[in-house]
């Protein structure tokens, strides 16, 4: 393929779209990593702010090792997540290895610790600014968590984004845990990784396109609506 | 709400605030009296903030006892801070919020808001978020946040120190219809004028001490110490 080529082949790969394997790869990439991401929030919200404000022997420790994780290798989380799911595993018995369910567990071990990280230092911060005023109107650290998760909605959406990115651009888990099945656990990133190594290049560069254009839209409309809340919220 | 016992008088005694070796401040004695209107006088760094919050229990004293009259004082004084922190809500949603953290149930913290939003003018910023309210609008927003959940004794640090002549009027005005209401407050001000104009009673404050208690005619006609008298000259150096 030359390089005049290559606008044409996206295309026709954009066109593709409708094809339902390619849509199917492109709605099941959606399902894995905004249903991995979207349990990593509800638990790493709270599981942050819990850390930000709770006080117990070994916190620091705990505060390190979360923050460590951030730079977890995907493979690495991978290959444990395979270890825990594989029949001979601890959770084998849930079957759950080479499905869409395995590769969800492994975005969310990815992206969990993003999110209890960054959360912990948003919610720290806002503690700082809050704290008199809060302990003044009666709230405990306890009853405080769920008033600061609030105000800080609009810092923790660009901390929610951080943990899409790592969800969305990741093959090295979801690869080792799906096993890259076409129809069933295949999905852009190893569609990509995979079409590339066989030579059909157009269609990586197809799903490349369409992953990027999925990536910005979602940004895009996050960075929006958060703008505008903030603007309304002060 | 408000209960049968009064949390007044607060009676201050021996209280001494150190920390790392450093006394920042020390009060031998001194009593907030029910109904008076007690106002905290001194130059900047007196420690008049750290005596609210003292007071308010915010910081426990190293030494000393603060003592309210009564058994279950805790709940009934609030504060307003020199920079009220307004919750990332509505004015309304604001109001709500201190009501819960006293307790009140859904509907009876939402029956109880606008109750308060009309009784201190806010009615028309009810939707309107609370961090875009102009200075004067929060800081009455944040007198009414404290005064909703009914307390007996509400701490104020300079509510009115970073307000023009006309808002800080309004929150004068606001003070006395409180007071008139049955509210006893106790003002921190570094401005003598505003003093003049609201004290029943003066505390006077310098370098972490408090100096002299009394009577505001006896301390403004009469100082007893000589920093009292250099800061009624405006002449105190700190």
């Amino acid at each position: 393929m030359n390089g005049a080529d290559v606008p044409t082949t996206i295309l026709r790969s954009l066109a593709g779209f409708a094809d339902p394997a390619f849509l199917g790869i492109v709605l099941l990439s959606l399902k894995v990593t905004l249903s991995a991401v979207g349990l990593a929030g509800l638990v790493g919200f709270p599981l942050g702010a819990a850390l930000a404000l709770g006080r117990f022997p070994g916190r620091g420790l705990v505060i390190v090792v979360v923050n460590a994780f951030m730079g977890l290798p995907p493979v690495v989380a991978g290959l444990a997540v395979f270890l825990l799911l594989s029949r001979s595993g601890p959770f084998g018995g849930l079957g759950l290895l080479f499905t869409p369910g395995a590769m969800m567990v492994a975005q969310f071990v990815l992206v969990l610790p993003i999110i209890v990280a960054l959360t912990r230092q948003t919610i720290e911060d806002l503690w700082i600014e809050y704290r008199d005023q809060l302990t003044s109107m009666g709230a405990d650290r306890l009853r405080a968590i769920p008033t600061l998760l609030w105000d800080a909605r609009f810092s923790l959406v660009t901390t929610l984004l951080a943990g899409l990115g790592r969800a969305s651009a990741e093959v090295g888990a979801i690869l080792i845990v799906g096993g890259n099945i076409a129809g069933f656990t295949r999905t852009m990133t190893t569609a990509i990784a995979l079409e590339t190594s066989k030579g059909d290049l157009p269609l990586a560069l197809g799903l490349g396109a369409v992953l990027m254009t999925l990536t910005f839209t979602i940004n895009g409309l996050a960075f929006s609506v958060s703008r505008l809340g903030a603007r309304y919220a002060g | 709400m408000r209960a049968t016992t009064s949390i007044l008088p607060l009676s201050l005694d021996g209280v001494a605030l150190e920390i790392d070796g450093r006394l920042l401040l020390a009060v031998e004695r001194a009593e907030i009296r029910k109904g008076r209107r007690t106002v905290v006088l001194g130059p900047n760094g007196a420690g008049k903030t750290l005596f609210l919050k003292l007071c308010h229990g915010l910081i426990r004293p190293t030494a000393g006892r603060i003592a309210f009259a009564g058994d279950h004082a805790d709940r009934r004084h609030a504060m307003v801070f020199q920079k009220p922190v307004m919750l990332r809500r509505s004015v309304e949603a604001n109001l709500t919020h201190a009501l819960g953290l006293a307790g009140l149930g859904f509907f009876e913290r939402r029956r109880r808001a606008t109750e308060v939003l009309a009784t201190f003018g806010l009615a028309d910023l009810a939707r309107r978020p609370a961090r875009v309210l102009s200075g004067g609008e929060q800081q009455r927003l944040a007198i009414a946040r404290a005064a909703s959940v009914d307390p007996e004794l509400l701490f104020l640090d300079e509510p009115a120190s970073a307000l023009d002549p006309s808002a800080t009027r309004r929150i004068e005005d606001l003070l006395g219809e409180l007071h008139a209401g049955g509210l006893t407050w106790v003002m921190t001000t570094h401005d003598l004028a505003q003093a003049r104009r609201l004290a029943d009673d003066v505390l006077f404050f310098h370098g972490g001490r408090l100096l002299e208690a009394a009577p505001a005619e006896t301390f403004f006609t009469a100082p007893g110490t000589e920093e009292a008298r250099a800061f009624l000259e405006s002449r105190l150096f700190w």
